[in-house]
């Protein structure tokens, strides 16, 4: 148990410190932005610019640094990042909590869909290292290589327009039915989510399934394996619960330190498929300077990754003795 | 220069084709804007010749604007390399300089300069850098370098570190400590040369990581558009629809090119990897023994069953089952 | 009595990109029923890959080059003529492993799977063998801890969480979940202090008493089979160099490898002596050069010792009328009893 606590306590600090660059990095850039927000945006009210200084720093801002950084944790705590800039006067929590769901959803299950279809295709191909699903890996890192965006646009052309047989972009079909729990909607947002969660499933699998074998020709030459074998075990008995139980801790390590380049390359994507999901919303963020969103943004993915990291700490310690035993020693 | 020809020969195929592969796009890298045919921002006014499908002028067609995709191709390799094998350098130098210190210092400097990079590490990288990158648009590729670099150390600092505590405990080390000699000398001479094929896959990942990022950057048009990189042609190409409007021409090459860059880098490093992990290497060549494929997990083969023969085409199509992938039962029969 | 395990003329080698390296070279060895054999050498002498070529559980790039290794067990042969381990097929490899021919590994802390608890890791080898139904299983399983002397509520426990000796006890326990004819033991008290040693060793002979089966001990501390083995086999860069009882080694070893390391070890009684080691390192397995091993290392080592064959003969008088009587054998040719009488012979 003190494993999760120390875990925690990590990510806590982690936390802190993407909340402190936000503080800070609008402060440190050249020129100012507040002002250039202001004169893009004539119509703010004063307590929207208020709001904007605080979290941006420059000359409107009251009070020293020390007490608008105080401030500022405050804010965060409470999920307050102020209105939203370029669709004034609507909240950045309503517009992430609208985009949020569908990115968390797509990334999601394309990720752990890859995972574990990666992660088995990785267990196979060590144990039968030299074989055939072995060496059809370099054809794989090639599909890896690919840059996200530019395969999404592969499918898209391919799939998408040429064949028509998936429906190009937007999250659902705006056409034919609206948001709410009813299997029209389901039915489109699934439709609509098949090309971006192919091209994730697609680009990441290559590594999963490289990552694995590699643990796995290192666990097979280890002496409780060829023990296991001695015992006359069956071959399933063997692979599975000698090898891969064991190959296994490394790969969840991994993908924990993995997540973040995951969700970065789902992001790009996004734009590709006019995907409504926070990948966009940063994007178009980006592209009408309207700060407070962005930062709001990179807060929630930061959290989102750790709360998912902190999740598969407590999957790692479900699989390893002794990672329990060495917290509990102490 | 022979131990390089030493290196060269135990590198399996798929390395030496990472390798060669990437020297052409080096090659590219440095002659090609020379080679060129146009300014790659020249453009043409002669409306036939925009969104034109390649010809015998243009080998790779034009861009919306008339402007020749070959010459952007080839300034963007230049462009892309030069940014990603730069980032390379100077993260790869914080890397070790990172790692090999807080492991050789230890206690109080190990961990903090530990703490520091585990949480670079779990803060997403890309979001990060657009956040910077949105602060600072328009300002040339200087930030981007810099940004790449700040967040691309801590991976290779991590593993770096890991390997340099094992090799510091070592008896070799423990005696050179022992008999006074100075730190930076130990550093240099004895850890450092046991770390080279750690310390060149490192580089190599870096790379490959500067690569992706910086065109995925440049993609979402945040990086320097006045400037020729691979990811800017995208850029262009993605916002004047060239998909749609089937231009293959202008988005294929560049998208192929990082392709090719990114495998050719992951290849090599396969290849470095097994250089470095003898289980690994030891496993590669051990497989075809008296001209059979032998499993890890096989029993131990005994040559005169070998030189019996088995039906190879049998063989073969049975190593495509369920059971061969999984079971001992060997194609064709028993051994006997 | 024949043979339970008849190893004869096996040779193991690994076939690297640099030449094959000679592990095993041409080694006959028995294996009677009940009988304890220890397999003495220094590391990198062959004496696991011996083992393990034998039963087939090396990995590539080892190959069986020569030799057949006959089976006698029971259950195996039904009564008709042995079976032989290099001719096996996979399933019937299968069936032999274990079940007539256990292992007990030489690091039990490598050798347990570190994920699974001690009970999983028992039953796995109790169903692999024997049908039983799960709650008898189960208490197959707690039974086996019992033999060993280890509490049952150590069942649930990791193997992390045990001591050396209680780990190596977990695995000797484990051999012998299916009772096998023959248990091979490799080194498997190197890894633990004297005092637990001890223990282990009286455990392994009452055992044995108790289940009659076999053992075959490698070890590189020949002062152990002394006293545990009934005869002994010495082995040097893949080859055998000596053979015979325990009391014939003792008392007068033959081959100057022998005599080497029974110097190299104090003894409790008898005058005291200097301890002497053996100046040099083992030869490259890659090209061994002709003749005997030893030869650079050798003291008395002469012209004719590289044209000798390493085929092992008798040294010692038979008995009158039984030629075949004469159980310690040697591969050192200028070695004869009057050679060693005189003095010669330090």
């Amino acid at each position: 148990m003190s494993f999760i606590i120390r875990r925690l306590a990590f990510y806590l600090v982690a936390a802190w410190v993407a909340i402190t660059l936000n503080f800070f990095i609008p402060r440190a850039m050249p020129g100012n932005p507040v002002e250039s927000v202001i004169a893009k945006y004539p119509n703010l009210t004063p307590s929207a610019e208020k709001s904007l200084a605080l979290m941006l720093g420059g000359l409107l801002a009251k009070g020293s640094l020390w007490s608008q950084y105080v401030t500022y944790l405050g804010h965060v705590f409470t999920f307050n990042f102020g209105p939203d800039i370029a669709q004034f006067p609507t909240p950045v929590t309503t517009m992430i909590g609208q985009a949020l769901p569908w990115t968390l959803v797509l990334v999601g299950v394309a990720t752990i869909i890859s995972f574990f279809v990666g992660t088995t295709l990785g267990i196979l191909a060590g144990w039968r290292h030299g074989g055939w699903l072995d060496r059809s890996l370099p054809a794989l890192m090639f599909l890896q290589a690919v840059p996200y965006f530019f395969l999404a646009l592969v499918l898209v052309e391919v799939l998408g327009i040429e064949l028509h047989w998936l429906p190009v972009g937007q999250g659902y079909n705006g056409a034919t039915t609206s948001p709410g729990w009813h299997w029209a909607f389901i039915g489109s947002a699934v439709q609509h989510a098949i090309l971006p969660a192919l091209t994730i499933v697609l680009t990441s699998i290559a590594g999963w399934m490289l990552q694995m074998r590699n643990v796995m020709i290192t666990t097979i030459g280890e002496d409780y394996v060829v023990a296991a074998q001695a015992k006359g075990l069956s071959s399933r008995r063997v692979i599975y619960t000698y090898a891969a139980r064991n190959a296994l801790l490394p790969q969840l390590q991994a993908f924990g330190l993995a997540l973040g380049f995951v969700v970065s390359g789902a992001l790009v994507m996004e734009i590709v498929f006019a995907y409504p999901g926070i990948g966009l919303l940063l994007l178009n963020a980006v592209s009408s300077d309207d700060f407070p969103l962005m930062q709001a943004i990179f807060l929630v993915i930061t959290f989102a990754i750790l709360i998912a990291n902190l999740i598969i700490d407590f999957v790692i310690v479900f699989f390893d003795p002794r990672v329990r035993a060495r917290e509990v020693a102490r | 220069m022979t131990a390089v020809a030493g290196v060269w020969r135990n590198l399996p195929l798929k390395a030496k084709v990472g390798a060669v592969l990437f020297g052409v796009f080096v090659l590219a890298a440095i002659i090609g804007p020379q080679v060129a045919p146009y300014d790659p921002s020249y453009a043409n006014p002669d409306p036939s010749l925009l969104m034109a499908h390649p010809s015998a002028q243009h080998l790779l067609g034009t861009t919306q604007t008339g402007q020749d995709v070959l010459s952007q191709l080839l300034v963007g390799i230049r462009l892309t390399i030069e940014l990603a094998l730069l980032v390379g350098v100077i993260a790869g130098i914080l890397s070790v300089a990172v790692g090999v210190t807080s492991a050789f210092l230890g206690g109080v400097w190990d961990e903090f300069l530990s703490l520091v990079s585990n949480v670079f590490l779990v803060i997403p990288a890309l979001p990060l850098l657009i956040l910077l990158l949105g602060y600072l648009s328009g300002k040339g590729q200087l930030p981007t370098i810099i940004v790449l670099s700040v967040l691309g150390w801590p991976w290779g600092a991590r593993v770096i570190r890991a390997q340099t505590l094992t090799i510091r405990n070592r008896d070799f080390v423990a005696a050179a400590r022992e008999s006074g000699e100075k730190s930076w000398r130990i550093i240099t001479l004895d850890i450092i040369p046991n770390e080279i094929s750690l310390i060149a896959a490192n580089f190599v990942n870096t790379v490959l990581y500067a690569i992706g990022a910086s065109v995925a950057l440049a993609f979402v048009g945040l990086t320097d558009l006045n400037s020729w990189s691979l990811g800017t042609i995208l850029y262009w190409a993605e916002s004047q629809q060239a998909l749609s409007l089937g231009a293959w021409w202008w988005f294929v090459p560049p998208g192929l090119a990082v392709a090719l860059i990114g495998t050719s880098l992951v290849l090599l490093n396969t290849g470095i990897d097994e250089l470095g992990s003898p289980r690994l290497r030891a496993s590669r060549g051990a497989a075809k023994i008296a001209g059979h494929r032998i499993w890890a997990t096989d029993p131990t083969p005994v040559l005169a069953q070998l030189t019996a023969g088995r039906n190879r085409v049998g063989a073969f199509v049975h190593s495509f089952s369920r059971e061969s992938l999984l079971d001992e039962t060997p194609a064709g029969g028993e051994l006997r | 009595m024949s043979p339970i395990l008849d190893i004869s003329d096996l040779s193991v080698v690994y076939r690297t990109t640099g030449g094959d390296v000679r592990a095993v070279e041409k080694v006959n060895l028995t294996l009677s029923p009940g009988e304890v054999v220890g397999l003495c050498g220094e590391s990198g002498s062959g004496k696991s890959t011996l083992a393990y070529g034998a039963t087939r559980l090396l990995r590539p790039p080892a190959l069986v080059t020569s030799g057949n290794v006959r089976y006698s067990g029971r259950r195996l042969t039904h009564g008709g003529h042995p079976v032989d381990l290099l001719a096996m097929s996979h399933r019937e490899l299968h069936e032999m492993r274990w079940r007539e021919v256990a292992i007990v590994f030489q690091s039990a802390m490598n050798a347990l799977n570190p994920v699974l608890r001690v009970q999983d890791q028992l039953l796995d080898a109790v169903t692999a063998h024997l049908r039983l139904p799960r709650h008898e299983a189960r208490e197959k399983a707690a039974s086996l801890l019992d033999l060993v002397g280890i509490s049952r509520n150590r069942l649930r426990s990791y193997p992390h969480e045990l001591s050396g000796g209680m780990r190596q006890r977990v695995m000797i326990a484990m051999a012998l979940a299916a009772d096998p004819e023959v248990v091979i033991m490799d080194e498997p008290t190197t890894a633990l202090d004297v005092v637990v040693q001890r223990d282990i060793l009286a455990q392994i002979v009452e055992l044995k008493e108790r289940l009659d089966f076999a053992i075959l001990f490698i070890t590189h501390d020949l002062s152990l089979l002394l006293e545990l083995a009934d005869r002994i086999a010495v082995m040097y860069a893949g080859r055998l160099l000596e053979t015979g009882t325990a009391h014939d080694i003792m008392r007068e070893p033959a081959h100057p490898y022998t005599r080497g390391l029974l110097n190299s070890f104090p003894s409790l009684r008898g005058a005291r002596r200097e301890l002497a080691g053996i100046p040099g390192s083992p030869p490259d397995l890659r090209d061994p050069g002709p003749g005997c091993p030893f030869i650079p290392r050798c003291k008395h080592a002469i012209d004719a010792c590289s044209d000798v064959d390493m085929s092992l003969a008798p040294w010692g008088a038979p008995v009158i009328g039984d030629p075949a009587s004469v159980t310690h054998l040697t591969a050192c040719p200028i070695v004869t009893p009057q050679v060693s009488q005189e003095g010669v012979l330090s």
